[in-house]
């Protein structure tokens, strides 16, 4: 602090004190907001001062994070996105959420090949020079992993968005349409199903149907705008929107045609769905319509009664979101909340309802409609159908309960 | 009777939808990017072998003897000596016919549906520090052992690309392959949907203690 400001905080401690804590009047300036705080007062940081840049220091608590006891250790594990922090429908790059399953490799894009092989007509190997060349396609989707909510399915469990829902993060993503590679390859009429295997000490491997593969899929190299991270697939990754994370394939480096399914270890002893009569189901890619209230939250607690904005972020694998309702009552009664533009198929979509909070409990609740007119279930009409040992697809409506001091914790109703 | 304009409209439509057509369906080597992958190179690459029928699974094979050995040394420090389980890591036995218990326990014994995906996932994945570096014959040794060691075949089993295929798993034929959602149907209600008095919190996180900080440094809470 320089010589003159400490004479003024100086000056107006004594005129605070001098008039038994009531408004200064003595110097006008003083009765403004702190127009001449330190930072009005001083030179600031110069120009590629941090060269790649990063968030103010003040929001350090914003950064993924884990549930430690959870798993053996990091490597095959999971983070969490801070959704409490997050005001739009795009994650940032450091926030998206983590799913690994032998840790994160560190890849020189210079070696990097994808291969292409199987039931094609000419099997082909590409560097990331090659896949650079092939006209370009940006979308916006999210990625969900299943199990996002799985510690939710016996009962409510984690006090917290981040831990409740924060396996769900939403970018922009550029690269090539997998339909576009498929054609450069010559796909053989007998060839039913596409195997996807990344470079990762996992050599994760899952099915897809070629349908859906020729349908919307997108071999990327780019995520909001910038190279992938690591953490996210770099140098290419697979993404096939509106399904399970897991298929969304990352350090993609073979694509294999074939006439049947693979039944991976991860699509059969993992990412099954295991229901009350012993029978599992498999080959349940699509994550539908879900929907959570990101203020307020467990983190996000309210300070007094008055009106406040109720936010929140709703998806669907199916398509768009077509109408989010929101509930104050524990579900008795609901009201149609704003959507926020843009509304994108198979991306997060953002809608606010203005609350006057009048200092009573209060449950509040979020239910979403998609396009093709599903509605988004309660946990009891979901465990009505698959028990609670499924792990996988839990999407719920969430409910928070505010109590009288604004507190806010996750509970089931019955 | 038709104006030359329109005739000459209509055969540029014509023209137009053919090019389209061509665009939406191009030839293989269209943009003719990249090398054609050679037999060697796929070759290399090609280490998949599929659960139900054991497709891709390579010549060589392993015994139980063999795989127990090669287990105590790649395996046990995690999985436990017997298969059981060290901490959080997996369990590889067990659990057979839990899987309608309030607590399953899916193992290869109780849940796996297919024996060459075993096989498949060591080759692929373990050991986790080291993986996709042991030998086919000592992945066929640890699979045969494992199945060993869930009584799914005999002492004398010995695991080969014809010998896997044909293990019977216990839960082979309790997996449904098609998707049956939507499973729920709801109309969305918006005014008196229930009832306010049966509005009744059935759980609660509160005081469960189960949740990590979420601010400040990153939490280390240890299991309980």
């Amino acid at each position: 602090m320089g010589r003159r400001s400490f004479l003024g905080l100086g000056a107006a401690l004594t005129g605070s004190l001098a008039l038994g804590g009531k408004p200064a009047i003595a110097n006008p300036a003083q009765e403004s907001p702190p127009a001449d705080a330190p930072w009005s007062q001083s030179i600031g940081a110069g120009v590629v001062d941090r060269p790649y840049g990063r968030p103010a220091d003040s929001e350090a608590s914003v950064i993924r994070r884990n549930v430690p006891w959870l798993t053996a250790g990091t490597e095959s594990s999971v983070s969490f996105s801070p959704l409490q922090e997050l005001h739009g429908i795009i994650t940032p790059n450091g926030l998206f959420f983590e799913r690994h399953h032998a840790g994160w490799p560190s890849i020189d894009p210079a070696q990097h090949k994808l291969m292409i092989h199987g039931l094609v007509e000419r099997p082909l190997l590409l560097t990331m020079k090659d896949i650079l060349r092939f006209p370009q396609t940006t979308r916006v989707h999210f990625i969900e992993c299943p199990a996002n909510g799985g510690m939710n399915w016996r009962a409510a469990q984690m006090n917290s968005l981040q831990f409740s829902h924060g396996m769900v993060s939403c970018a922009e993503w550029t690269g090539v349409r997998l339909s576009t590679l498929l054609e450069e390859v010559g796909v053989k009429k007998e060839a039913k199903w596409a195997m996807v295997e990344g470079a990762d000490g996992a050599h994760m491997n899952r099915s897809l149907p070629l349908d859906k593969c020729l349908d919307d899929c997108l071999v990327v190299y780019a995520q909001n705008g910038e190279a992938l991270r690591p953490e996210q697939g770099y140098p290419l990754r697979l993404v096939v929107p509106g399904w399970e994370g897991n298929v969304n394939i990352k350090w993609l480096r073979r694509i294999k045609l074939g006439e049947k399914p693979w039944h991976s270890r991860e699509e059969t002893s993992k990412y099954t769905d295991l229901m009350p009569d012993g029978m599992s189901r498999g080959f349940t890619w699509l994550m539908d319509a879900k929907s959570v209230v990101t203020f307020p939250c467990p983190e996000k607690p309210l300070d007094g009664p008055g009106l406040y904005e109720i936010r929140g972020l709703a998806w669907t694998g199916n398509g768009k979101v077509k109408r989010v309702d929101v509930s104050t009552d524990g579900g008795v009664n609901w009201q149609a909340a704003r959507l926020h533009e843009p509304i994108l198929s198979k991306a997060l979509t953002k809608f606010t309802l203005p609350w006057r909070w009048d200092g009573r409990p209060a449950l509040v609740a979020s239910r979403v409609v998609d396009e093709t007119g599903y509605v988004q279930p309660t946990i009891a009409q979901l465990r009505a159908q698959r028990g609670s040992n499924s792990i996988y697809h839990n999407n719920s409506i969430q409910t928070w309960q505010v109590k009288p001091d604004g507190s806010v914790f996750n509970v089931q109703l019955a | 009777m038709y104006s030359s304009r329109k005739i000459g409209l209509l055969l540029v439509a014509v023209v137009l939808a053919a090019a389209c057509a061509r665009a939406s369906a191009a030839e293989p080597g269209h943009f003719g990017y990249g090398s054609v992958a050679t037999p060697a190179q796929i070759a290399g690459w090609d280490i998949d072998a599929r659960g139900e029928d054991g497709t891709g699974l390579p010549p060589g094979k392993g015994t139980v003897d063999r795989g127990a050995d090669v287990y105590a040394e790649q395996c046990a420090a995690c999985h436990g000596t017997f298969g059981e389980g060290e901490g959080r890591f997996p369990k590889l036995v067990g659990g057979v016919g839990s899987l309608r218990d309030e607590r399953p326990e899916p193992t290869v014994g109780s849940y796996w549906p297919f024996a060459p995906t075993l096989w498949d996932y060591i080759n692929r994945a373990m050991p986790m520090p080291a993986p996709h570096t042991l030998s086919s014959d000592d992945v066929y040794a640890l699979t045969a052992y494992i199945l060993s060691l869930n009584d799914l075949v005999p002492a004398e089993f010995v695991a080969d690309r014809n010998s896997l295929p044909k293990v019977k798993m216990r839960n082979r034929d309790n997996f449904i392959w098609t998707d049956p959602r939507p499973d729920t149907t709801a109309k969305p209600c918006m005014n008196a949907c229930v009832n306010a008095a049966d509005v009744r919190i059935a759980s609660t996180a509160e005081g469960r203690n189960l949740t990590p900080r979420t601010t400040g440094p990153l939490d280390t809470m240890q299991p309980k």
